[in-house]
């Protein structure tokens, strides 16, 4: 049996007296693509915080790789090789688009804390950063700072940003949230060319979007996992139905 | 300046490590600054030189913290004063104890103590920025400053340390009893952390310095941890901050707790944002600026503190990019080749603007005179004209000058309101 990518043990996440989390059990193989939807306050963005060490677990265990991480700190963890973006846009505002991505490269590419290198001049930074620019076709907007990008192209950016580093497990929190169905067409493009080969953990509304991208399906209601299996099965679940989907699916079929 | 960079055309990057157009304006600069002992040769016009270049100095390693690191400190004089009293104390024991150091390495002695507490200090004071940072910052300032009282041994209590930095071997003849041989060894120094300084902004941890400053969430989760960040900014500022103190500790031959007080910590502050956080080149504008003011204005008027306050009061609501964000300010204008279509407006609220200036002036030295004035010394010099200050005319007549002079500043800023959209709007006439 493989080792999963990524392994929850018994989480729970309090805060106060407020049970956010309460006791998850997942395992995301290496390659999945795998879906987390679930009502509003369901405690999605808690899981992925918990899951990337922006919050410590309150009890339980957070594994990658097999290895826990529960209890570290965001960039210890990502030094493991996972990246993640952020529902609310999350970038450097102040940069240019191609800085943006440059920052996600240096700690990976070995520059680290680096005061010894002129970075202009690391023709291998430069060369990976316009190519990721390429793939999220933001190469013409290369120079311009960050936050004067439309809303769109910001959430590409974040996106480059979260893939840039090389990180083999990533995990997207509502990637497509307050965009266009065009847009969104291209999002999800975009996030199926981008994590090849990846495992991919994703939290998204758009319920076309999760049938269309994932493997797998996870259902969090109240902090619990109540259902966790193939699409079309998490489709015809009656538990799922009876909890969350059922008017979702139903609109979806129509 | 959103809307400027919007336009900017999509450029390739400059690959070489050094272009000769980069190289270009530090030469200009190094140039400039060794020809400027023959323009102005009197002791003076040196002693204020030197200030600007350690001030400069000084500016920079501060905005290595706010500009490019995003921590406000309230206390970075700690790192200027302690590097240069370790100076001194090298220094004296050069002179006393034989120890064989030619005077110009003295500043890297100095900047390697400054570096030390940076380390001790930062590790703790760094490990959050904002409020956390600056409170500390300001906590340990007020602590060093009051130790500088308390340990005499080291800080010398009152009046400080002094020392004679002729002691030392002589380097290539010189012995540096001479104002001017103390400007070329300042000069050199000041060139040379400048370019270190601005090397270091363009290294992956000076980026990812920036990239804390603006969203420190971000950086850690590309694996950046942005306590260690800062850490490595505070430390690198710590060193030229020491610099800067030896540097001081050479020109004046003496360190006093004024050195590393919270006055000193505050004036860097402000002639740093002055010149403008956002820019390399801010603190360096700032640091002349401020130092021309401090002396020039000093020797004409004593209130010259109370017109720096107002400046800063100003600049930070009108202009809080500083001196250098106003310059900035015109790249797209000159850009789009619309920069001749200010020329007009500004000359013609120049003469109305500064005339409001010297008169809002004359009326706050009037009723300084009038205040503080010796006994029956009713009589009054300003702007050659001498009057009486303990009149109603001289002080009415400065109001209404005043007064008109605003009124027609404000009916002419509207037109420059236009003009400077227009020279921004790309493309024909509206």
């Amino acid at each position: 049996m493989t080792v999963p990518a990524i392994e929850l043990r018994n989480l729970e996440k309090s805060f106060g007296l407020a049970k956010i989390i309460q006791g998850v059990n997942l395992k995301i193989e290496k390659g999945e693509r795998h879906a987390v939807i679930g009502p509003n306050g369901a405690g999605k963005s808690t899981l992925f915080n918990l899951i990337t060490g922006r919050f410590a677990p309150t009890s339980g265990g957070v594994y990658l790789h097999g290895e826990d991480v529960s209890g570290m700190q965001p960039f210890e963890i990502n030094r493991r090789g996972l990246s993640r973006s952020f529902q609310i846009t999350n970038i450097f505002p102040n940069m240019t688009v191609f800085e943006n991505i440059r920052c996600g490269l240096l700690w990976t590419m070995g520059y680290k804390y680096s005061f010894w290198h002129m970075i202009n001049g690391q023709r291998d930074v430069t060369e990976k950063a316009e190519q990721i620019l390429e793939e999220i076709n933001l190469t013409a907007r290369r120079d311009l700072l960050a936050g004067t990008l439309a809303y769109a192209e910001q959430r590409a950016l974040e996106i480059g940003i979260t893939i840039a580093g090389g990180a083999d497990i990533i995990l997207l929190d509502e990637p497509c949230a307050g965009m266009s169905h065009s847009e969104t067409d291209l999002i999800v493009d975009l996030i199926r060319k981008v994590t090849e080969d990846k495992t991919l953990m994703i939290v998204e509304h758009d319920m076309g979007v999760i049938f269309d991208l994932a493997d797998k399906i996870s259902v969090l209601v109240y902090g619990e996992i109540i259902e966790s299996d193939v699409p079309d099965a998490v489709r015809a679940s009656a538990k799922v139905k009876e909890a969350y989907l059922g008017t979702t699916l139903e609109e979806e079929d129509a | 300046m959103n809307t400027a960079s919007k336009t900017q055309a999509v450029s390739n990057p400059n690959r070489r490590l050094i272009s000769l157009s980069s190289l270009l304006p530090w030469a200009f600069a190094a140039l400039f600054l060794l020809c400027l002992p023959l323009v102005f040769q009197s002791s003076a016009a040196l002693t204020i030189m030197n200030q600007m270049a350690i001030t400069i100095v000084f500016a920079l390693s501060y905005n290595m913290l706010l500009g490019q690191g995003g921590m406000l400190s309230f206390g970075h004089a700690v790192y200027m004063g302690l590097g240069g009293f370790f100076a001194m104390h090298v220094m004296n024991m050069v002179e006393y104890d034989g120890l064989w150091l030619p005077l110009p390495l003295l500043p890297v002695v100095g900047g390697l103590f400054g570096m030390t507490f940076a380390f001790l200090i930062g590790s703790f004071s760094t490990r959050r920025a904002g409020t956390v940072f600056a409170m500390i910052s300001l906590g340990v300032g007020e602590l060093i400053a009051a130790c500088s009282i308390i340990i005499v041994v080291f800080f010398g209590g009152e009046e400080g340390i002094s020392g004679d930095r002729t002691m030392g071997p002589e380097v290539l003849g010189y012995d540096f009893a001479a104002q001017s041989e103390v400007y070329y060894l300042t000069v050199i120094w000041l060139l040379v952390a400048t370019v270190l300084m601005y090397l270091f902004s363009r290294t992956p941890i000076g980026r990812i310095a920036n990239a804390v400053r603006d969203n420190e969430e971000r950086a850690e989760f590309l694996g950046y941890s942005q306590r260690h960040v800062r850490w490595m900014s505070f430390i690198a500022s710590g060193f030229f901050a020491g610099v800067a103190g030896s540097l001081f500790a050479i020109n004046f031959e003496i360190l006093t707790e004024e050195n590393l007080n919270l006055a000193t910590s505050g004036s860097i502050l402000l002639i740093t944002f002055l010149g403008g956080v956002g820019f390399f080149v801010g603190p360096i504008i700032g640091a002349i600026v401020f130092t021309l003011l401090q002396t020039v204005l000093g020797l004409y008027t004593e209130i010259w503190a109370l017109y720096l306050g107002i400046l800063f009061v100003s600049c930070v609501m009108f202009f809080p990019g500083g001196f250098a964000g106003i310059i900035a300010m015109h790249r797209r204008p000159l850009a789009l080749g619309k920069l001749n279509l200010l020329v007009g407006p500004y000359l013609k609220v120049a003469i109305p603007a500064i005339t409001s200036v010297l008169s809002l002036a004359a009326v706050l030295e009037i009723s300084f005179h009038k205040r503080h004035s010796f006994g029956d010394d009713h009589e009054m010099s300003l702007y050659g004209i001498t009057f009486d200050s303990h009149g109603y005319q001289a002080l009415g007549f400065a109001i209404v000058i005043a007064a008109i002079s605003l009124f027609l500043v404000s009916r002419i800023l509207p037109s420059i309101k236009a003009a400077w959209d227009e020279a921004n709007h790309a493309g024909d006439a509206q």
